[in-house]
């Protein structure tokens, strides 16, 4: 053994491997199949290249190198040569952010919006515990607290604490039934927090109302499939504008002025609804890439129509439908927009509107605001996408390929 | 048989509609609004969602500008406070029904008194608070001093509005000849303007001034004095409340006899004692003025002490105060050569 062992022509371990060819990796090949893989590729490679070295300079000299950060108003921003007046913006930003609202009540808009995004991450987030208790704050005590919040005390809650107030002869407990929480009318809000408002409201609507109807189309009940169809065809026959000018212009004819719903109420129904009606689709899509033979598997295992649905049909036919379900989500948000011509002031109608502010007015005004609605919307739509990718790849490894 | 219930259908249909629409002006009408908007607490007034000087919040979200102060002058006379008015912004198309619906309670969003829209739509206009009409805008090296010299000239407009019909009447009224460029929207229309692509522009005088200021020079452009429509713009009311119609209008004119009377913000209690008996009149030292139109003897007091008098309202949010600095021209007093004229306070 140890005169083998001893032997130079031995090797004791497995050689190393050899990098591939230059030709197959490393970063010329990348290049070269990625850039210039044919003729057509290099073409289009040489003519981004040079749209790009034509456009970027001159981008970025306007956004950052030449603009303007901070002026007391717009007479800096109206210099010639100037670029974008990011003052401006940040002299606006608690509109755009907040519309009206009363100054020194907006730790309540603050606090709702916190409280929200918490229970958000807490549903969102892959890892978390207890997702059940989540849901139920989310869909139950979120919005109670939310309408007390930010639209103000409701008289019921009022009339709960004065009782209370008088059982225990509290003066405190009396004094915050009668002033806490001041009410602060709809017409009032606006901005981001308006933005997201009409978003989540749809979102999160829309996602259960439209399995129910998605289900509802295909159930076997005659009478309530009809309703289904019908709800289904009418609201996705005609354009959102359609619906939110109902709404704001027809609906006041027919309704005493009393029992008509609050201007904010109208549009964030009409959305809710109309997003309902397209994730339906979405859904019954999904169901349908559902073999029959899970039906069939689940009916064979004993298991009732609730439990069959619930756990082994609406699994797969939504992980099936994320993608859709997320681009339904990204079009709603940017179709909040679309609540501006009713005259609400969401957060690019603040934007709009401000930019006339004689104060600022000016050639560069409007650009800005509008390459900070534009980023504002991206990143929010970018980050659903991204998110949506990471449920994916999460959901799917069951079937990946 | 189908005819027939087609048509039994179509009736049912319309009779519930009637049914609800006259439910509900029948409702607006009984409804006495002054007495509604004490026992609410404020006023709801309708504004323009952002127009320039006349109604748009600020960045604090408090509204401001011309016909925004006609609602505080309301407020202001029932109040006593410039601030309980519920500002609902309404875009051109819901503002009507708005007012016929009861929603509001004044219009004050730059509406053009028209005849059809008082005989049809069952408004009242109670006044004149801003004489606009289309002007044009030009660059000052062209050395054009009237409309009267623009023969020849390429003229920016935006595309299928009355604008374009007063341009055109205009222009064939003087026998003078134009190349018009259109455009959809007005922002297309300065932007081809500011670029070099007409010698004029033309909109509504107020738009005028606003459009000016996003210019890349404002400075190197002015408005041309001709006015060639009338676009009288004011408050309106819902018809069939008098009592309501006569406060709204005579806030515009206490706005506009207190800038008369020489009586403003600063000197208000100083004329309080004067022996004039007119200032004393308006400001409720003689005679109780208020009571008939359901308010307190200082009602119009009240209104220069909060909002100030129109010369002042209009120095503040459009003229030289402004950046807008719109001349007041036709919206200057009846004695200095303009058109605003009030009804004495007697």
């Amino acid at each position: 053994m140890a005169s083998r062992a001893s032997g130079a022509y031995l090797r004791t371990s497995v050689s190393p491997d050899l990098p591939p060819p230059a030709r197959v990796g490393g970063p010329v090949a990348w290049v070269r199949e990625n850039l210039f893989g044919g003729v057509l590729s290099s073409v289009l490679t040489v003519l981004s290249a040079l749209f790009l070295v034509w456009v970027t300079p001159d981008l970025i000299r306007w956004l950052f190198i030449d603009a303007v950060w901070s002026a007391p108003d717009g007479e800096a921003c109206r210099a010639p040569g100037a670029g974008a007046c990011w003052a401006y913006v940040r002299a606006k930003i608690s509109f755009f952010a907040y519309g009206s609202y009363p100054r020194d009540l907006l730790w309540r808009v603050d606090l709702t919006l916190l409280l929200g995004a918490l229970l958000a991450a807490w549903l969102l987030w892959p890892g978390a515990r207890r997702k059940g208790l989540g849901l139920l704050l989310f869909l139950v005590a979120y919005p109670i607290l939310a309408y007390n919040l930010l639209h103000g005390m409701a008289d019921s809650l009022r009339a709960v604490l004065r009782g209370l107030a008088d059982v225990s002869g509290s003066a405190a407990l009396a004094d915050v039934a009668q002033n806490a929480l001041p009410v602060v009318g709809t017409n009032l809000w606006g901005g981001i927090f308006v933005s997201l408002l009409v978003a989540t409201v749809g979102i999160v609507v829309s996602l259960p109302l439209g399995v129910l109807l998605a289900l509802g189309r295909q159930s076997s009940a005659p009478v309530l499939r009809m309703v289904c169809v019908v709800l289904i065809e009418v609201v996705r026959g005609v354009p959102l504008i359609t619906v939110l000018f109902m709404a704001n212009t027809m609906l006041p004819l027919f309704v005493p002025e009393q029992w008509s719903p609050d201007r904010l109420m109208r549009p964030l129904i009409g959305v809710a609804i109309f997003a309902s009606v397209y994730m339906a689709e979405v859904v019954r899509g999904g169901l349908q890439a559902v073999p029959k033979g899970q039906f069939e598997g689940a009916m064979a295992l004993g298991l009732t129509w609730r439990h069959r649905m619930a756990l082994i049909v609406m699994p797969q036919a939504l992980t099936t439908v994320i993608p859709g379900i997320v681009n339904s989500f990204i079009a709603l948000f940017k179709d909040t927009t679309l609540v501006a011509i009713v005259g609400i002031f969401d957060f690019l109608r603040a934007v709009d509107t401000q930019r006339l502010d004689p104060e600022w007015a000016g050639p560069s005004i409007s650009a800005t605001g509008y390459v900070f609605a534009a980023a504002f919307y991206f990143v929010f739509c970018f980050a659903m996408s991204r998110y949506s990718l990471m449920m994916e790849r999460r959901l799917a490894r069951g079937h990946a390929k | 048989m189908k005819i027939t219930r087609t048509a039994l259908l179509a009736s049912v249909a319309a009779a519930i509609l009637t049914a609800a629409t006259s439910a509900a002006s029948a409702q607006a009408q009984v409804a006495r609004t002054l007495e509604q908007v004490k026992s609410r607490g404020f006023i709801s007034c309708g504004s323009n969602p952002g127009l320039a000087g006349f109604g748009m919040p600020d960045d604090k979200g408090t509204w401001a500008g011309l016909d925004v102060d006609l609602c505080r002058a309301v407020s202001a006379a029932i109040f006593n406070d410039p601030n309980k008015v519920k500002f609902i912004p309404l875009t051109a198309k819901d503002r009507f029904t708005a007012l016929q619906t009861g929603e509001i309670d004044v219009l004050a969003r730059n509406g053009t008194w028209t005849q059809s829209r008082e005989a049809e739509l069952g408004l009242l206009w109670t006044g004149i608070n801003y004489y606009d009409g289309q002007g044009f805008m030009v660059r000052k090296k062209l050395n054009v001093s009237s409309a009267l010299e623009l023969s020849g000239a390429s003229i920016c407009v935006q595309q299928g509005t009355t604008t374009e019909l007063n341009l055109a009447d205009y222009f064939r009224s003087n026998n003078m000849k134009y190349e018009v460029v259109a455009f959809a929207t007005s922002n297309e229309a300065v932007k081809a303007y500011d670029s070099g692509r007409c010698d004029a522009y033309t909109t509504d005088a107020s738009g005028l001034y606003a459009e000016r200021l996003k210019l890349v020079n404002a400075d190197e452009h002015v408005v041309l004095p001709e006015v060639i429509s009338k676009e009288p713009l004011g408050p309106s009311v819902r018809q069939g409340d008098d009592q309501w119609f006569n406060i709204v209008k005579w806030a515009h004119y206490a706005m506009l006899n207190a800038e008369e009377l020489g009586v403003t913000k600063a000197n208000l209690d100083e004329k309080l004692k004067s022996p004039n008996p007119e200032v004393r009149r308006l400001l409720g030292a003689e005679g109780d003025f208020g009571k008939a139109l359901g308010l307190t003897p200082d009602w119009a007091y009240r209104i220069v002490q909060h909002v100030g008098n129109y010369g002042e309202s209009f120095n503040r949010n459009v003229g030289e105060g402004s950046r807008l600095k719109i001349k007041r021209g036709l919206n200057n007093l009846w004695n200095k050569g303009g058109l605003q004229f009030a009804p004495p306070v007697r």
